[in-house]
């Protein structure tokens, strides 16, 4: 199964962040964590992933410095800020909400109209 | 195919993907950079998983995803990309290290000589606002600047003795002439001379400017387009200039005080030269990072121009009316035809002579024949008043002006002419007019050196 284009476009803001809260990290291997943890499922158009970084910098919820990789390119490291920390807290509950509606939908039985 | 071949290739597929990448005005280089890692990775990756590099480069690009909505994205997160900004810095970052600090400091240094150099005949008693100076301004003026803006363009492009001491020749010839000559105050010659002194002498600064290139075609039209932008620029810089002017002598106004003389005298023509450097400096910055400005208006009153030319040719076709042959008519006319040579001259700078002809080609030989129309008519009614009353400086100068912009138009219509039939190309006209350029300067020169003699310096 395959998540859908809307649903990737509204997670990949808390994802983003969520990774980047537990250490800094580049591009590629954001993307390359996403694929792991969601066992394939949750796919991003791979040049997608940049403007949302830079977005995100602008925001002030992550920052950014240039590095060296292993094989000696120049690559672009980001971490979080406290600003996107705080962010990431708010977008956890809300998509704590979402889930917990959705989940009390399929147990309690539909109200009897009028 | 051998590995370091097979090796060769993906570094020129990366390279195409990313000029591709980068012609799309918001991504920048630096996004280009951190993209081409992440596609390096990825590349990587594919073939240890076991692709073949061909294999690997293309699952890759198709994961990166599209490069519109890529660089779509971009421009909604960094929509000021799309609008070019003039930073005073190279656009190429490479360059930067190399020659951008000193450039500034030589073009801004060399724009504060201009301005202190135009204040140093004040030392000798040439007051700049008094009346019995205003001649020795008008004639010298493009000679406190002209020479450095040479001298910008030689470091510029590195230095060269020989040329460097042919350059000195035309401003020092120019300097004792226009000095030396014993010229009426109230004269026609002087007037002649601080006009015709500064086109004289763009032509050495086209010289220097095209370091070595003047003899080819390319070169000289970059020049074209180099003073085109200039002008542009000099006439914001003066709007910008009159503001200040403007706000200076009102605020100190509102104080008591009356800062007029300081404007007059200070402000006016050191701003003015100053601004020469600084503008030719801007140019030079700017010219791969902004669009030029004067072929983008040369598109848009072409049409103009040719339709108020046509309109003027049939009402007086329509009227039978002759033209009035006012003393003024002959400058007119001169101006309009400087006009329609500038028009063309900046559409044909920004045409690519490969480019297969279209409307904009017909519609730009309409207005170079209907200016050539015009002028005819004009030429035939001056030529019976100069019959009767003779010759004077003005007149000769306007009238050997004249010819040569119409010999220049002529020229053109007819290889517009052969390229609108296909029977010529425009790379022709393109080799026409840079060929011209040099005789406009020529008889600048001539009206510098030999008219105020002829005319017994009145």
């Amino acid at each position: 199964m395959q998540v859908g284009k809307d649903l990737v476009a509204a997670s990949a803001t808390p994802l983003v962040l969520a990774i980047l809260q537990q250490g800094e990290s580049y591009g590629y291997a954001i993307m390359k964590r996403v694929a792991e943890l969601s066992g394939g499922e949750l796919t991003w158009t791979d040049g997608m992933l940049y403007p949302l970084l830079h977005r995100l910098e602008r925001l002030g919820y992550i920052g950014a410095r240039w590095g060296v990789s292993e094989t000696g390119r120049k690559r672009r490291y980001y971490r979080i800020t406290p600003d996107g920390r705080a962010q990431l807290a708010v977008q956890r509950r809300q998509w704590q909400v979402v889930e917990a509606t959705l989940r009390r939908v399929r147990w309690e039985p539909a109200p009897a109209v009028g | 195919m051998a590995p370091d071949r097979n090796l060769d290739h993906l570094e020129e597929q990366i390279a195409q993907w990313r000029a591709h990448l980068l012609r799309r005005g918001a991504v920048d280089p630096a996004d280009a950079e951190e993209l081409e890692t992440h596609l390096r990775e990825q590349v990587a990756m594919l073939q240890d998983g076991g692709l073949a590099v061909d294999e690997a480069f293309l699952v890759a690009v198709k994961r990166m995803g599209s490069l519109d909505a890529v660089s779509r994205e971009f421009a909604r997160v960094h929509s000021e990309r799309l609008w070019k900004q003039l930073v005073a810095e190279p656009a190429d970052s490479s360059d930067r290290s190399r020659s951008g600090r000193p450039e500034t400091a030589v073009a801004v240094g060399l724009a504060f000589v201009a301005a202190a150099a135009i204040k140093v005949p004040e030392l000798f008693g040439h007051h700049f606002a008094s009346a019995g100076s205003v001649g020795f301004y008008a004639r010298n003026a493009s000679l406190f600047v002209l020479p450095l803006l040479a001298g910008y363009f030689l470091w510029k492009r590195g230095w060269d003795r020989m040329r460097c001491l042919w350059l000195a020749l035309p401003f020092v010839a120019a300097a004792v002439l226009a000095n030396a000559f014993p010229f009426a105050p109230d004269g026609a010659t002087v007037v002649l001379t601080a006009i015709h002194l500064p086109i004289a002498l763009w032509l050495a600064v086209g010289i220097a400017y095209a370091g070595g290139r003047w003899n080819t075609v390319a070169g000289r039209m970059d020049f074209v387009r180099f003073s085109g932008e200039l002008f542009i620029y000099y006439v914001l810089f003066a709007l910008g200039g009159g503001v200040l002017a403007l706000f200076t002598g009102t605020m100190f106004d509102a104080i008591g005080l009356d800062v007029g003389w300081l404007l007059e005298t200070w402000l006016l023509p050191c701003g003015a030269l100053g601004a020469v450097l600084v503008g030719a400096w801007l140019v030079e910055q700017k010219q791969s990072v902004i669009e030029n400005m004067a072929p983008v208006l040369t598109r848009v009153f072409t049409p103009l121009f040719a339709a108020v030319l046509l309109a003027f040719l049939v009402t007086m076709v329509w009227t039978g009316s002759g033209i009035d042959v006012e003393r003024e008519v002959l400058i007119g006319f001169d101006l309009l035809l400087v006009l329609v040579v500038g028009l063309l001259l900046f559409a044909v700078s920004a045409r690519d002579p490969q480019a297969p002809r279209d409307a904009f080609d017909a519609l730009q030989q309409i207005l170079v024949v209907a200016a050539l129309i015009v002028d005819v008519v004009a030429l035939a009614a001056i030529a019976t008043r100069i019959s009767e009353f003779g010759f004077s400086a003005n007149k000769l100068a306007a009238l050997g002006e004249n010819l040569i912009l119409l010999v220049n138009l002529a020229g053109s219509a007819l290889l517009y002419a052969r390229f609108l039939r296909g029977a010529g190309t425009f790379a022709a006209l393109e080799r026409w007019q840079t060929a011209y350029l040099p005789v406009y300067a020529v008889w600048a020169a001539i009206v510098v050196v030999v008219f105020p003699p002829l005319f017994g310096y009145r």
